[in-house]
């Protein structure tokens, strides 16, 4: 087969999968497995065959018009260059080792078959996101990927959180879509066609001539898609969604598609100098807001969400200094140590049978209970800190290190000005993050108290996974920073002395700070009780999940924090603690400028409509009903009335017709 | 003799008539006043068909021959019609026409009352009948 | 009231209509018969439609249409004065006397003759009155009929036309009158558990058939 033929089938399989998954999965449960793992396996090395024969040289061009479709052609169109086949990979890995998980965390779930059929919908539409090279078709599975999450982060829609945080991060990223789609009008207005290659082109000859405006409004919907500031607050919510889906969201897809979308149209946002330091400041707060906040979470998903909305600041920030091969890279580490964070976590959640980091550091004996999680999430939180040799540190110091290199005078591409924000914003948030990786890892498994409680052994499918997911969490940084620039735009990914020496040192300091911080307060933690588990021995971890997650507010009075004074996260962060845990009040700005006027205006329409204009209909109704209580009065039912009605208006008539006839 | 005489005499035994059928509460006066308005009817054909066949030579005497046929449908509805009075009678234990209100606007839960009621007085009246 | 509101519009519409040919001040003596029969015939009409007594509104029904017979003669239309007297008189009277026994009506005057509706029907009755006197003697005020000469309605006569002219619908007429017999029957039988009670109201519809024939 060709590429293109390999190219094609690679969305299309776990499409079909999730097709006959949802046909089959009440009729014949016994094909749910394997209709949700073989599909995306295949689909995984099908990438892999793609990405090994199209090996970083010229990109893969396919295109076919199915019809014509007025002014601006829209084609089903492939453009796999590097950036595609590696991300196609990542993709498909992730998601196969999310759906291998899937079978052991969701066991005994009613709807694990329309769950693993989402699933399959959601990678297939990330795939196409990742191989188009069209941009209409590139936005049908933008939207899927939407829908998807809809309904997968409302899987536990018993629990009024999932409920509504699933309307939540709908709401909030079609919010960015609306201008994204009108950015995307705009963008093949100006350069007539849709396709990725003409953009392009157009972008190289300089046809197109509002690219500021076309940047921000793209920025807009990959704000929304990739959870940067200020739409990033749905990404924190959507942890009421089961963990693999987490995993899935965080790492492989959605919000990846934002950052892959800017590296496809990298050229489109260089074109403007507004739009890079957009981008850079909006990176720049991103990451730093978003370690603080992680700081101060209680809830391990959400720790973990803020990190991803982190890694993904230190992505566009990548982007910002016009550098999208440190951004892929990135991406890619980023996704292998995430995934597997957030199955260490759906492990950890199954164990402990709570979400809260408080509830956890009153329990000894986690890391005995599930050593395979322990073990490899302390390689993936090396990794998030960015310690060397673990993958996270490489890509991160690619990333660094364009921003040194753009600040050190190299600004062809990107503005200094972009390139110190980045860089300055960076070294903090790499102090930070090492901070709350210790934090996470110190209060999760080294916690005094009662043994934790005894969930029997974890599925295999479960720790396996994780294994495999600790292997590329480990080398792939070390192995791949050569490598790829050959896949990618050329430039050197190598880690620069300076910005090594820089990051590792504050996230050394970082780490031991949060230590010391942690050996002060753990010391209070036996005398105040505090914590609720849920406990299911027989119950698969799904079912453990979704009562912790409806659990924590009624246990410890919001969704995201607990009065733990034994938390270094509070001794760390002092009086930003409490609005850090709140994530920094951005969820309540929103709800006094955009809920609460919505509401008064709706409050108001409803007014006008009860009092007003239903008063008009009401008043036109009211004329008919005296008529009609008239008439009805005259149902007398008595027949000589009737009669002499009739009779009477015989007479009438004649009396007329006479009259008329005699010209009277 | 003047045409008008007998012209004149129908429409007032005609109205005559008509007054009784709007007016009477008993169906059998009613079908009395029915059978003014045919009568006034009936006049006012043979005084037309006497001046035709006089003025117009005509043969066919259709005004006699209809006045005819008029008597005979007359008769036959009011035996039917007497029988349906009758019928009523029997059912309802009267037939007084302004209580026969079963199509009167807002009908609905006083209907089986006096359906009931109805039938009481229908079984007294077989009662009575059958002991006469 | 009525009487006498009709007979004076009749009144003013005959003063006004003459001065003719043959004038309404100089009548003959046929035309005074008429009147008079007329009057009678009208009145009886009239106490018909407004006695309290109801076997007395049947009676005087008797003298209306027995006026009306004599109408009939003075149009020499004798057969069907004949057919009149035998058939509204002989039969359909006598059948009203019988459905007035068998609905138990009141013998003597009975408060409640007339329904609420009578001021309404009074109205409707005079106003429909007022239009036909005006337009008929509107349209009729110089027509004469010429009663000289052969009568129009003897049996011969109207035997003639009937039987050469009017042999199928007289037929038709014949069936019509059968399904009144059977429908007569069928209403006036009871319910199948009082079908013993049914024979009262059965000579009714067979009357009805027997005095229909005679009067062919």
């Amino acid at each position: 087969m060709t590429t293109t033929t390999l190219a094609v089938l690679v969305p299309l399989l776990p499409f079909l999968g999730a097709l006959t998954g949802l046909l089959l999965g009440r009729t014949a449960p016994g094909f749910v497995r394997p209709l949700a793992v073989l599909p995306t396996l295949a689909s995984l090395v099908l990438a892999a065959v793609v990405a090994a024969r199209q090996g970083g040289d010229a990109a893969v061009d396919a295109a076919t018009e199915l019809t014509p479709t007025g002014s601006v052609p829209i084609e089903l169109a492939l453009h796999i260059d590097g950036f595609a086949a590696l991300t196609a990979v990542l993709v498909g890995a992730v998601a196969t080792c999310v759906q291998i998980y899937s079978t052991g965390y969701l066991r005994d779930d009613p709807r694990y078959p329309s769950y693993a059929a989402l699933v399959s919908l959601f990678t297939s539409a990330m795939l196409l996101v990742v191989y188009s090279g069209d941009l209409m078709v590139l936005l049908v599975g933008w939207e899927i990927m939407g829908i998807c999450s809809y309904f997968l982060v409302g899987h536990y829609w018993e629990t009024p959180e999932a409920r509504a945080a699933s309307l939540k991060a709908f709401l909030v990223t079609k919010l960015g879509d609306v201008p994204f789609l009108i950015g995307l009008f705009a963008l093949a207005t100006d350069a007539g066609s849709f396709r990725i290659t003409r953009i392009l082109g157009a972008v190289a000859n300089g046809g197109i001539e509002h690219p500021t405006l076309i940047a921000l409004l793209l920025l807009a919907g990959v704000a929304g898609k990739s959870a940067q500031f200020p739409l990033h607050t749905w990404l924190p919510d959507a942890m009421a969604g089961p963990t693999p889906v987490s995993a899935l969201i965080h790492a492989a897809t959605m919000v990846a598609a934002g950052v892959y979308f800017i590296a496809r149209l990298l050229p489109l946002f260089e074109a403007s100098q507004a739009a890079m330091v957009v981008l850079a400041v909006m990176a720049a707060v991103t990451m730093t807001g978003s370690a603080l906040a992680a700081l101060a979470q209680d809830d391990i998903k959400r720790v973990l969400a803020y990190s991803t909305i982190g890694q993904l600041g230190y992505m566009t920030g990548a982007l910002a200094v016009a550098d999208r091969g440190a951004a892929v890279f990135h991406l890619l580490s980023h996704g292998a140590f995430k995934a597997l964070l957030f199955l260490a976590a759906g492990v950890i959640i199954h164990a402990a049978g709570t979400n809260s980091l408080a509830a956890m550091s009153r329990m000894s004996n986690l890391r005995g209970r599930v050593p395979d999680a322990y073990w490899t999430m302390t390689v993936a939180l090396l990794a998030l800190a960015a310690i060397p040799p673990f993958s996270g540190f490489f890509s991160k110091e690619a990333v660094l290190g364009v921003a040194e290199h753009v600040v050190t005078g190299h600004t062809a591409h990107a503005p200094a000005a972009a390139g110190w924000i980045v860089l300055l914003a960076g070294l903090l948030t790499a102090l930070l993050t090492a901070a709350y990786a210790m934090r996470l890892w110190l209060l999760a498994f080294h916690g005094h108290g009662t043994e934790a409680p005894d969930h029997g052994r974890q599925p295999l499918t479960m720790t396996v996974v994780l294994w495999v997911l600790a292997v590329p969490s480990l080398a792939l940084g070390g192995f791949a920073f050569r490598a790829l620039p050959g896949w990618f735009d050329g430039h050197d990914l190598t880690p620069t002395l300076t910005t090594s020496v820089l990051g590792t040192g504050v996230a050394l300091v970082g780490g031991i700070v949060t230590y010391g911080a942690w050996r002060h307060t753990t010391a209070h933690a036996a005398r105040i009780p505090l914590g609720a588990v849920a406990a299911h021995p027989e119950g698969d971890a799904g079912q453990v999940e979704a009562e912790a997650i409806a659990s924590h507010e009624p246990a410890y009075g919001d969704i995201a924090y607990a009065p733990d004074p034994s938390d270094p996260g509070r001794l760390l962060l002092g009086p930003l603690h409490r609005h850090a845990a709140a994530g920094f009040h951005l969820d309540a700005v929103y709800s006094a400028l955009f809920v609460r006027p919505v509401r008064a205006g709706a409050s108001l329409v409803r007014f006008l409509d009860r009092e007003v204009v239903e008063t008009y209909v009401r008043g036109a109704g009211t004329l008919p009903r005296w008529l009609g209580a008239a008439v009805r009065r005259a149902q007398t039912g008595n027949l000589q009335t009737y009669v002499s009605a009739l009779l009477a208006g015989t007479v009438v008539l004649a009396v007329a017709a006479v009259l008329v006839a005699t010209g009277a | 003799m003047h045409l008008a005489y007998p012209a004149v005499l129908s429409a007032l035994l005609f109205c005559t008539g008509l007054y009784g059928v709007l007016a009477r509460r008993n169906a059998i006066l009613v079908l009395m006043s029915v059978e003014l308005m045919l009568n006034a009817v009936n006049l006012n054909l043979v005084a037309f068909d006497v001046w035709l066949s006089r003025t117009a030579e005509e043969t066919l005497h259709s005004g006699q021959a209809l006045t005819l046929f008029t008597i005979a449908i007359a008769a036959a509805e009011i035996g039917i019609g007497l029988a349906i009075v009758l019928a009523v009678y029997r059912n309802r234990g009267t037939s007084d026409i302004d209580k026969l209100r079963d199509t009167v606007e807002g009908h609905e839960p006083d209907g089986d009352a006096s359906d009931s009621d109805a039938s009481a007085t229908r079984a007294t009246a077989e009662k009575a009948e059958a002991t006469a | 009231m009525t009487p006498a509101a009709a007979a004076g519009t009749a009144a003013h519409a005959t003063t006004t209509a003459a001065a003719e040919a043959q004038g309404f001040l100089s009548p003959t003596g046929v035309e005074i018969a008429f009147l008079l029969v007329g009057l009678v015939t009208f009145g009886a009409a009239l106490i018909t439609v407004t006695t309290r007594q109801l076997v007395h509104a049947a009676l005087w029904l008797v003298v209306a249409l027995g006026g009306l017979a004599v109408e009939y003669l003075l149009l020499t239309a004798e057969f069907i004065a004949w057919v009149q007297v035998l058939i509204y008189v002989g039969s359909v009277v006598v059948l009203l006397l019988f459905g007035l026994m068998l609905t138990r009506a009141p013998i003597g005057r009975s408060p409640d003759a007339d329904s609420g509706n009578r001021w309404v029907a009074l109205t409707v009755a005079v106003a429909a009155a007022a239009a036909l006197v005006w337009v008929v003697v509107d349209a009729f005020r110089t027509t004469w009929i010429d009663l000289d000469g052969a009568p129009a309605g003897s049996t011969e006569v109207t035997g003639a036309s009937l039987f050469q002219h009017w042999v199928l619908p007289f037929e038709a007429l014949s069936v019509l009158l059968l399904a009144a017999l059977v429908g007569a029957i069928v209403l006036s039988r009871k319910a199948k558990a009082a079908t013993s009670a049914a024979a009262p109201s059965a000579p009714g519809g067979t009357d009805t058939r027997r005095d229909t024939e005679g009067a062919r």
